[in-house]
């Protein structure tokens, strides 16, 4: 069933897409095999996004707008922090937790020898696809707060899809760089938990947390980018300045990643396998 | 390890289905867990710390409604929250007790044999050895209050007689949870698809506890459910003894309830463990 290019004298990154796609179009045929998981997962979603609204129902009981964000607003807010949630879970999660594990156990070398790019053959080894549940849901929560929160003309809508690929590329990079650290310590679980429990707090926008924690939040997780900025596309809030600065950021992450996989790469001596 | 050879059967009680629990079992087992848990310290402090996220995002939006109100709101200043969201860290804490999960593995992986030779029940293990990790926990919470403390600057004046029931009362919210947590645990003894359950029970829990916002501030016909429920009791009721302004005779009605939940919650223990148990069939060892 892998198409995998025969031919010798393509240019290898056109090899390591195809690879890349192959491996993804596998992920997704195993783990559809398990049918049932999905009614599971809708209820786990439904109970998770219940809760969210009726917090937010909560807190608009008690006031009308939340640090200048009126509760439309959150509900964009609260639609994109589910859908890239859901994105997180569906790719990035079950690859990083395959990486540490395959670290921890020897067994990259696997990936390692094979003729392909092996930082994009590690992003694209599992897809837990019924978490895209989430991502429709987050998408029909922020579809939603967008219609009541009024018109969104193109500019808003093509500076929300810059600012959301930065944010997708930005969070994939902070997960990427956190386990590339199971290179020198073995037992990195611990961290990815405290990571995910810090996830919680994009659920807000940002610019209502104490400055010290704001500057956390957008430079060790980053949530401000990869929230609080796309939501502030599509509420009309968003200046030209701060996607440059989003987009700058993401670009230097990027970079930075890179080399931080590089150097843990060749940490690696496969303990055994 | 020690815990086991605690109280050998004696052969004088040969006719007596079940030893005595000794305060000497509890002792040793909670021992065990101390010394053991010491050895994770970084573990878990770093569990410790990510649970703080949670109080914090609750504390910075309450708070950021308390502002836009005019600096309160249903009468609890900032300052008030904060203290509330500092004591709940310790409160979480001492709600950590054997997750309902666990008996899936216990069940699958035939553990459940060797506990049930032993001549005491095995909840008496599990609320001794988990009684026993609260101590490195407590200790290690101190900084991370004090450090809250600091950054929040909480505000709220503690009556001595407020630090008494507050220290029974953690004891008394641990005893609950572990006895409901035990409930819930042992329906994995008639199902495994049981996530469904355990979840729906947090989600009550997170919403009627007090876990995610001061009850006063929820709706009227909120609060008449939770009364009915054991959530209060562990969750809310603790925190409020000490940063709260109770009287005292709600302060010691509020243990009486307390007792009241650890005994209902026990009694549906001895019950369901009894049909429970007879569903158990160990493959493997």
């Amino acid at each position: 069933m892998a198409r995998v290019p025969r031919r010798p004298g393509r240019r290898s990154r056109a090899r390591g897409i195809a690879v890349a796609w192959t491996y993804l179009r596998l992920a997704v045929l195993v783990e559809i095999q398990y049918r049932v998981n999905l009614v599971v997962q809708l209820l786990q979603s439904a109970v998770e996004v219940g809760t969210a609204l009726a917090v937010l129902a909560l807190v608009f009981s008690h006031t009308g707008e939340l640090g200048g964000w009126s509760r439309d607003e959150l509900l964009v807010v609260l639609g994109l922090h589910v859908l890239l949630g859901g994105l997180v879970a569906t790719f990035v999660q079950p690859n990083m937790t395959r990486l540490m594990t395959d670290v921890r156990e020897g067994t990259l070398d696997f990936a390692l020898l094979k003729p392909v790019d092996t930082q994009l053959l590690v992003s694209c080894r599992e897809v837990n696809v019924w978490q895209l549940a989430d991502v429709v849901i987050g998408a029909v929560i922020a579809g939603t707060g967008v219609a009541r929160v009024g018109a969104v003309d193109a500019v808003d809508a093509l500076a929300f899809t810059a600012a959301v690929c930065c944010g997708v590329v930005l969070v994939y990079c902070t997960w990427l760089v956190v386990t590339t650290g199971a290179f020198w310590m073995v037992r990195m679980d611990s961290v990815t938990e405290l990571f995910d429990g810090l996830y919680q707090a994009g659920r807000w926008p940002v610019t209502i947390y104490p400055g010290w924690l704001r500057v956390g939040l957008t430079v060790l997780v980053p949530l401000a980018f990869a929230v609080t900025v796309p939501a502030q596309a599509l509420t009309g809030r968003l200046t030209g300045v701060t996607l440059g600065v989003a987009a700058g950021f993401t670009a230097v992450v990027v970079v930075v990643t890179r080399w931080w996989w590089g150097r843990g790469i060749r940490r690696y001596d496969g303990a055994s396998a | 390890m020690t815990a086991l050879d605690v109280p050998a059967v004696p052969a004088v009680s040969a006719r007596r289905r079940r030893v005595r629990v000794t305060p000497a079992f509890y002792y040793t087992v909670a021992k065990a867990s101390v010394v053991t848990q010491f050895q994770y310290r970084a573990a878990n402090y770093f569990y410790m710390v990510g649970m703080v996220t949670e109080p914090v995002v609750y504390l910075v939006v309450w708070t950021t409604v308390a502002r836009a109100q005019g600096g309160s709101v249903g009468g609890i200043t900032p300052g008030e929250l904060a203290a509330y969201y500092i004591v709940w860290t310790l409160v979480r804490n001492m709600n950590i007790v054997l997750t309902p999960y666990a008996w899936e593995e216990r069940i699958r992986e035939g553990r459940m044999s060797g506990e049930l030779l032993r001549p005491v029940h095995p909840i008496h293990y599990d609320i001794a050895f988990f009684a026993g990790w609260k101590v490195p926990v407590i200790l290690m919470w101190l900084p991370i209050g004090g450090l809250l403390a600091l950054l929040f600057h909480p505000s709220t004046d503690v009556r001595p007689l407020e630090v008494a029931v507050f220290a029974v009362a953690i004891w008394g919210a641990y005893l609950i949870r572990t006895m409901f947590m035990w409930v819930l645990g042992l329906l994995t003894f008639w199902t495994t698809r049981v996530s469904a359950i355990f979840e729906a029970w947090f989600t009550a829990e997170l919403l009627l506890s007090g876990r995610l916002v001061p009850m006063s501030l929820m709706p009227d016909w909120v609060r008449s459910v939770a009364m009915f429920t054991p959530f209060p009791s562990s969750f809310g009721f603790p925190i409020e003894s000490l940063v709260g302004s109770r009287s005292t005779g709600e302060l010691l009605r509020g243990l009486a309830v307390q007792g009241l939940w650890i005994a209902v919650g026990a009694g549906v223990v001895s019950l369901t463990w009894r049909f429970a148990v007879r569903r158990y069939s160990a493959v493997g060892n």
